[in-house]
């Protein structure tokens, strides 16, 4: 039985510890905005964050989630979209889609550690995530916005 | 050869694209209903429908004020279910806001539902505006039966129609009685001049979606509760199956059935971790059959022997073959392309379930409906493999996660249909990606020898292309229709000469061969298909012979392109951005390439530098001339994303054969590109008015030998083999 919480809900799976997560949270609790593209570590369509931290689910075996808070594109949105997902649609980023949760879900984690990041900081913590549609410059570009909605969300807060 | 009558002349074109095998359905008389049948009521000809105003196949106003738009080609990516919506809504004059959109599930309402060749655009160009201009049309009549006034006063917009004294009747309100009017043959359609909406970078309308992981894509599609199934695939193209043990497979928990399909055995599971578990327990016996003796050696060795053979001659302008032989000073090439992989980044799938006699599929496909003659779309062949009627098989067509050819195979549709009418309830078959890249319709293979004489100017006078591949149309086409398939045995294939035989430059005399080679490896269609070998064998040798003869690269194609306003106003518009007259950078170089392709025309400037062997390209300027700009943004979109395709193949992309096995599995040794690869992209639009051109595979062709031609300025070495290894 692995039991941890999705999305701020807490569940429980009768299912193997060595499952891996990606498919539990697809084939057994029907969050399939998590996708799956390579199955080894390599495309980062799988890309979920756990306690924050952005991971790739098809190497995570469900067993090493156990009490944790795993986050996956669906829970993004709870309080309305994100930054980044406003910065996504506002920048028209995903083309067939298909990798899009993933390059989300990695740079709401990048945003997270670095609030401004550079051209070379995004290169290099998007490197894992392949848009086989080649839609990186609207990646980069739309990583920049949302820092700055961010920012601007934040100080509104303020006043 | 004897040649073509009128009937097959669509055959018969110099470049047969994938444009044309929506003309074979008018030439077999099969009905092409991209003209929409224009009926004001609902009949069993169109799609079932509950809305109050269906005036065709294409859209839908209820008296809510929705407004739906059918979409019936394929969303990879290319941003169909926007651009085809945009030209109903700009016809039928209302607010973007207000439209949503649909796949169309497979009907023969609207013909051939192939999306290939990047025709979407083109196709679907005066059918949707009409659709919209006739919807129109049947609310404006509606409006002035109402107020007893003649339609002619009447002025649309915003989903209102709207009457000289300022009354407003809205489209919603008007939905029920338009319905009831008979519809217009053809109305009139907008002039350029009033488009509101198209030429518009409007928002795409799956944006959101796909933003919020709630896009559907055909691996997520189906009954939550269907089981999931892989497939164990013979290890060597053309392998047979001949026995199997599924007795330690059976064994692992959460595996239900072990049965054989016609691709190989099917084990069918709770999950996808499971269904592996139980494939990798299967013990197989195959017969490998002669593949197995088939590697890159002899590959190279067939398509080398088919070059250098006499082929079948597709182009003979002049005395090019005499001119050559008197030469003693011919410059000649040797060019040799790998097969290439698709690697959508949804790896195949379909979902299907058979149950009283219907089978239901969803499937991502390029190709969800054809006539029967064609061999059918993904429902016959859904419909033939489950044992059930075409009339009782239903295909719902998802989000696909990339296409570029690989999806208008219908391979992973049969055998999900195939499977699920062998066995109780839903069932999704998943190709893990190992799957995917080793059981795939690869890019063809290709041999090119080129010579070339030049004139006291330096110009090119007699130019000879001898090429060999094997043909994705011999592949295809025999299932098709036996008389054009008659023509291509042993000869031509318009998909894998397009670009070299009707190559543009002025040359007096020109020779084109063509030798198809028959190999066990299965081929097909992908992005931008013929033109991404002959548009860099052309352009690398044109540049190539621009420095043999100390002419600039870029002077030298325009010299011999004046005949071509259309190659030229974007190779202008090119070396205009990138200032091409300049120096470039320190340690960098620029490499100039322009391509036709699908109605249209790109030109494309790299600049690359070489650091320890590795190129890395920093700046690719790209203008498009593709006639009519629908959604400028889209088509930006599509130039960035041609661009990385065709880098990813120049640097990286092959597929080898060993003893008959696809080498590559996965993105380890099949690398793709990645975002800090990825060179800033300038695109500058060059509309030329014409009917739109495709977007969705012209970017692709240029940037590979513009990149090789940027590392000769570098180096001094002609790259002749993809992918690049210096
Ligand atoms: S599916 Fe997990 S990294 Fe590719
Ligand atoms: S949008 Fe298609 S793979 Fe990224």
């Amino acid at each position: 039985m692995a039991s941890f919480s999705v999305n701020g809900e807490h569940r429980e799976v009768d299912i193997q510890a060595s499952h891996p997560l990606l498919w539990v949270l697809r084939e057994r609790l029907g969050l399939t905005g998590t996708k799956f593209g390579c199955g080894i570590g390599q495309c980062g369509a799988c890309t979920v964050l756990v306690d924050g931290a952005p991971t790739r689910s098809c190497q995570t075996p469900v067993g090493s989630v156990e009490g944790s808070e795993v986050t996956t594109i669906e829970g993004l949105a709870a309080n309305g979209l994100t930054s980044v997902q406003s910065a996504w649609i506002e920048e028209q980023v995903p083309q067939c889609g298909y990798c899009q949760s993933g390059q989300i879900v990695s740079a709401t984690a990048l945003l997270n550690a670095r609030p401004r990041p550079t051209d070379e900081e995004i290169d290099q913590f998007m490197a894992g995530n392949i848009c086989r549609c080649g839609a990186y410059t609207a990646i980069r570009k739309a990583i920049h916005r949302a820092a700055e909605l961010e920012e601007d969300r934040v100080s509104g807060d303020e006043v | 050869m004897t040649e073509p009558t009128k009937e097959v002349s669509p055959y018969d074109h110099q470049s047969l694209s994938r444009g044309a095998f929506i003309k074979i359905s008018v030439v077999a008389g099969v009905g092409l209903t991209l003209g929409v049948s224009w009926r004001a009521t609902q009949t069993p000809d169109l799609p079932f429908s509950d809305a109050a105003f269906v005036p065709n196949a294409y859209l839908r106003i209820d008296t809510d004020g929705s407004i739906t738009i059918l979409v019936d080609k394929a969303e990879m990516g290319q941003g169909v279910s926007t651009a085809l919506p945009q030209m109903i809504a700009e016809e039928l004059d209302v607010p973007w806001a207000d439209v949503t959109f649909e796949f169309a599930s497979a009907h023969d309402a609207y013909g051939m539902m192939v999306t290939g060749g990047s025709t979407a655009v083109m196709e679907s160009w005066e059918p949707l505006r009409q659709a919209g201009a006739t919807a129109r049309w049947m609310l404006r009549e509606a409006a002035a039966q109402r107020w007893g006034i003649s339609s002619e006063l009447l002025a649309t917009r915003d989903a209102r129609v709207c009457a000289p004294d300022g009354s407003e009747l809205t489209y919603a309100s008007l939905a029920s009685e338009a319905a009831k009017l008979q519809a217009p043959n053809k109305v009139d359609v907008k002039k350029p001049s009033e488009f509101r909406l198209i030429g518009q970078s409007l928002p795409r309308l799956d944006v959101e979606a796909k933003s919020t992981g709630q896009a559907v894509f055909g691996i997520d599609a189906g009954p939550p509760d269907a089981r999931v199934a892989v497939i164990a695939r013979s290890p060597v193209f053309g392998g047979r199956l001949r026995s199997f043990d599924s007795s330690a497979a059976l064994a692992i928990a959460g595996v239900d059935e072990v049965l054989e399909v016609q691709s190989g055995v099917a084990v069918v599971a709770k999950g996808y971790i499971e269904a592996n578990a139980g494939r990798d327990a299967l013990v197989l016996d195959w017969d490998e059959g002669d593949a197995a003796l088939f590697s890159d050696e002899q590959l190279y060795e067939a398509l080398r022997d088919g070059a250098q053979a006499s082929g079948h001659t597709v182009r003979d302008d002049g005395q090019a073959a005499q001119i050559l032989n008197e030469s003693s000073n011919a410059i000649s090439a040797t060019f040799r392309f790998p097969y290439l992989a698709h690697a959508t980044m949804e790896p195949m799938n379909c979902t299907a379930w058979v149950r009283e006699g219907r089978c239901t599929v969803w499937a991502p496909t390029q190709f969800a409906n054809g006539p029967a003659i064609l061999g059918g779309g993904a429902r016959q062949v859904a419909a033939d493999a489950a044992g059930v009627s075409v009339e009782d098989t239903d295909l719902h067509v998802t989000f696909l996660g990339g296409g570029f050819g690989r999806r208008a195979e219908r391979d992973f549709v049969q055998e999900a249909a195939e499977l699920a009418g062998k066995i109780n309830g839903p069932v999704k078959v998943v190709w893990s990606r190992e799957d995917d890249m080793r059981h795939d319709f690869y890019r063809p293979a290709s041999w090119h020898e080129l010579r070339a004489t030049l004139d006291a100017d330096g110009r090119p006078e007699a130019w000879e292309h001898r090429m060999a591949s094997q043909s994705i149309l011999q592949r295809l086409v025999p299932g098709w229709i036996p008389r054009p398939a008659a023509r291509f045995a042993g000869k031509h294939d318009p998909t894998s000469t397009e670009g070299a035989s009707d190559q543009p430059y002025a040359i007096p005399h020109v020779l084109m061969t063509y030798k198809r080679v028959d190999l066990p490896i299965p081929v097909g269609f992908w992005r931008s298909v013929g033109h991404t070998h002959t548009g860099f064998v052309v352009e690398s040798f044109i540049d190539e012979l621009a420095h043999k003869s100390d002419h600039d690269p870029y002077e030298y194609r325009r010299a011999l392109l004046r005949k071509h306003p259309r190659h030229l106003g974007v190779l202008e518009a090119v070396a205009e951005a990138a200032d091409w007259n300049s120096r470039p950078p320190e340690g960098r170089g620029r490499g100039i390439a322009v391509v036709e392709s699908f109605g249209s025309y790109v030109a494309q400037v790299a600049e690359v530098s070489v650091q320890n062997g590795v190129p890395r390209v920093h700046k690719v300027w790209c203008a498009i001339d593709c006639g009519t700009v629908l959604n400028p943004r889209i088509v930006q979109a599509q130039m960035e994303s041609g661009i990385a395709y065709g880098i990813t193949a120049a640097l990286y992309g092959e597929i080898n054969i060993r003893d008959g096995r696809a080498v590559q599995g996965n993105f380890t040794d099949y690398q793709m590109l990645r975002i800090g690869q990825m060179p800033e992209v300038e695109v500058l639009l060059v509309p030329s008015g014409d009917a739109p051109g495709g977007v969705g595979e012209p970017g692709t062709p240029p940037i590979a030998p513009a990149i090789a031609n940027a590392i000769f300025t570098l180096t001094g070495q002609r790259i002749r083999t993809l992918p690049i290894r210096l």
